[in-house]
């Protein structure tokens, strides 16, 4: 039963003809067009690699050897560092810089401030995608266009007035401070999700209204669960989202405790000094807040390739 | 049968229920997103505008001046230059990963149905701007970096990528071409998933090459979804701000001082919250007419196969 109905909200399609590749082309054609696809795959991941390769050198001796392909004396010096691991002698003798940058703390801050996001964000967006689909009031269409005028206004449009209502309210250097514009709804998610609302199964729904069960009960028991893949790969986007967003967090979270860590990693950045820049280091940085996202594509990556390949397509 | 007779005993009931509506239900799901679209919305939007027609430095309350910020802005050199260095990295951000992410697209729909090729292509775009602006900082550096580092190996002269106000600005365009690229492709190959099979075999039929094929189908074909794409990357190009942030700061002598990084620059470290309002207003103006412009030139509502 679940499984049925699983299907019909989420019409994957099996494999059409027209998902297939087109057969042959001449065989230089194919050598030619293969040698390209590689060398876009090449130039996509060695920057990944060169991160890697950095943050695990010795940057005091990465200087004397810039074309090496190997990590240059390999340590795990810069990564324990920037975690706050290793003694101030030791980054020294390695050439870190040993200013006072935490990633553990802000590692810390991104995760808090990001899932109370996500979770809030699609939690409510789903309730309100949910009144836009299967709810019939009059006005929902009217509602939900000017719903939908905010996913077309820029960013830095309500971005001062944002910092200021925030500021008034007290809540500037606190986690709830930076989270509290993106928890109540996102356009693009109440859109996301109206989408696989509508396609859900509404037999379901008149046998329970039958039954006597309340909204919030055919809600949360019947409508939620059928929609829980869309519901998990839009949390997934959205948390990587946040994860990555900067000028926000920059604005709003500048004390130790609310950094978060790409604001954490401009800070970093912006105090290396000019003459012997601790680049193992800021490497090592940037893999530690590249990691968490690694880890989601690694387990997600088909869900997350199809979501946004469905939203060119509506 | 009981289940007809469950049937009779509702059928009032359900039709007085879809009379009656279901606003009261309705407005109780809806209202944290109402609260939220309210606040964090709606009325920083009016605010915003409100601002726009002051003069406001956080510390004494805003100062009603009417057109006074637009006026200025209409003879600042700084915003001129801004819009101007903006357009530069639109154009060469837009042109460059549109074409590579289309040939890109038309080879994988040709070649391969791999999910972890496309996963590779895309996993840039899901990598903070910060990250991506800085690995292309170290890769690029001029004393140490590994480009400059081969270049000088092999005989050439190293390249001011960030620091030479020449190259800033391509350089930060390209770099964002690479975090994109995945993204833009991903979206055009959808679209050309979306083009039936048939077409392609009456065109080969006909005698069609591939290259023919490309101009005469393919890329027709495309045009909504590419008008969409376009639409989007162009709105979001517009934006550009992190990767300057952490990078270039604006520099060199405003080299990469690209609108939102002068409209952040103006209220954050001079505290001009009125100008920069105004500056904001300005850009979504810039936005929106760039947005219907697009949507018109390339009647993105239509779709060729439908004729």
């Amino acid at each position: 039963m679940a499984t049925t109905t699983l299907t019909a909200v989420r019409p994957r399609g099996r494999r059409s003809k027209n998902d297939e590749p087109r057969s042959s082309a001449s065989p230089i054609g194919r050598i030619l067009g293969w040698i390209a696809i590689g060398a876009v795959i090449v130039v996509t991941l060695f920057p990944f690699y060169w991160m890697l390769r950095t943050a695990l050198s010795n940057n005091r001796a990465m200087f004397s050897e810039p074309l090496s392909l190997l990590p240059v004396e390999p340590t795990l010096g810069p990564l324990q560092r920037v975690l706050g691991l290793s003694s101030t002698a030791d980054a020294l003798a390695e050439g870190g810089s040993v200013g006072a940058i935490n990633f553990s703390q802000y590692l810390l801050n991104s995760l808090i401030v990001c899932t109370l996001i996500t979770v809030f964000q699609v939690m409510l967006s789903a309730m309100a995608a949910y009144a836009f689909s299967l709810l019939e009031w009059r006005g929902r269409d009217v509602v939900f266009s000017i719903f939908l005028i905010a996913l077309l206004v820029p960013g830095m449009f309500t971005l001062l007035p944002n910092f200021l209502l925030v500021r008034e309210m007290g809540l500037l250097n606190s986690y709830i401070g930076i989270a509290l514009p993106a928890m109540f709804f996102s356009p693009f998610v109440v859109f996301f999700l109206r989408q696989f609302f509508l396609g859900v199964n509404r037999s379901f729904i008149e046998a329970a209204v039958i039954d006597g069960a309340g909204q919030w009960r055919i809600f949360s028991r019947i409508v939620l669960p059928m929609v829980m893949g869309p519901i998990i790969t839009i949390g997934i986007l959205q948390f990587i989202f946040y994860w990555n967003d900067y000028l926000w967090p920059l604005l709003v979270g500048q004390t130790e405790e609310t950094t978060l860590l790409t604001v954490g990693l401009g800070i970093f950045r912006s105090q290396t000094p000019q003459g012997s820049p601790d680049w193992a280091g800021l490497m090592a940085g940037s893999l530690i807040a590249a990691i968490p996202v690694f880890i989601l594509v690694l387990v997600f990556g088909r869900r997350i390739v199809g979501s946004i390949q469905s939203s060119g397509v509506k | 049968m009981p289940l007809s007779a469950t049937q009779a005993l509702t059928a009032p009931q359900t039709r007085k229920r879809r009379g009656r509506g279901q606003l009261v239900p309705a407005l109780l799901f809806l209202a944290p997103a109402i609260l939220g679209f309210l606040a964090f919305f709606a009325w920083p939007a009016m605010r915003g505008l409100y601002l726009s027609f002051t003069d406001y430095n956080l510390l004494s309350d805003p100062q009603w001046v009417g057109l006074e910020n637009y006026q200025q802005i209409a003879g600042d050199p700084v915003f001129w230059r801004s819009l101007a260095v903006t357009m530069q990295y639109v154009v060469i951000n837009i042109v460059v990963q549109t074409v590579i992410a289309l040939g890109l697209a038309v080879l994988l729909h040709r070649f391969t149905r791999s999910m972890v090729i496309r996963g590779i292509v895309m996993l840039p775009y899901l990598i903070a701007n910060v990250i991506v602006a800085l690995v292309w900082y170290w890769l690029a550096d001029y004393n140490l970096g590994l480009i400059n580092s081969a270049l000088d190996a092999i005989g050439l002269d190293r390249i001011g990528f960030f620091g030479d106000a020449q190259f800033a600005m391509t350089t930060i365009a390209l770099v964002n071409v690479w975090r994109h690229l995945g993204y833009t492709t991903l979206l055009i190959f959808a679209g050309l998933q979306a083009i039936p099979r048939d077409v392609y075999e009456a065109a080969s039929v006909d005698g069609a090459g591939e290259w023919r094929t490309f101009w005469s189908i393919t890329l027709p074909l495309l045009r909504p979804v590419l008008a969409f794409v376009l639409v989007v990357t162009v709105v979001g190009s517009f934006q550009i701000f992190d990767t300057i942030a952490v990078t270039t700061q604006g520099g060199p002598v405003d080299a990469t001082n690209a609108i939102t990084y002068y409209i952040y620059d103006r209220a954050f470290t001079r505290f001009d919250f009125g100008y920069a309002s105004a500056l904001s207003v300005i850009l979504m103006f810039i936005l929106a007419v760039i947005a219907l412009v697009q949507m018109r030139a390339f009647r993105a509502g239509q779709s060729d196969l439908e004729r």
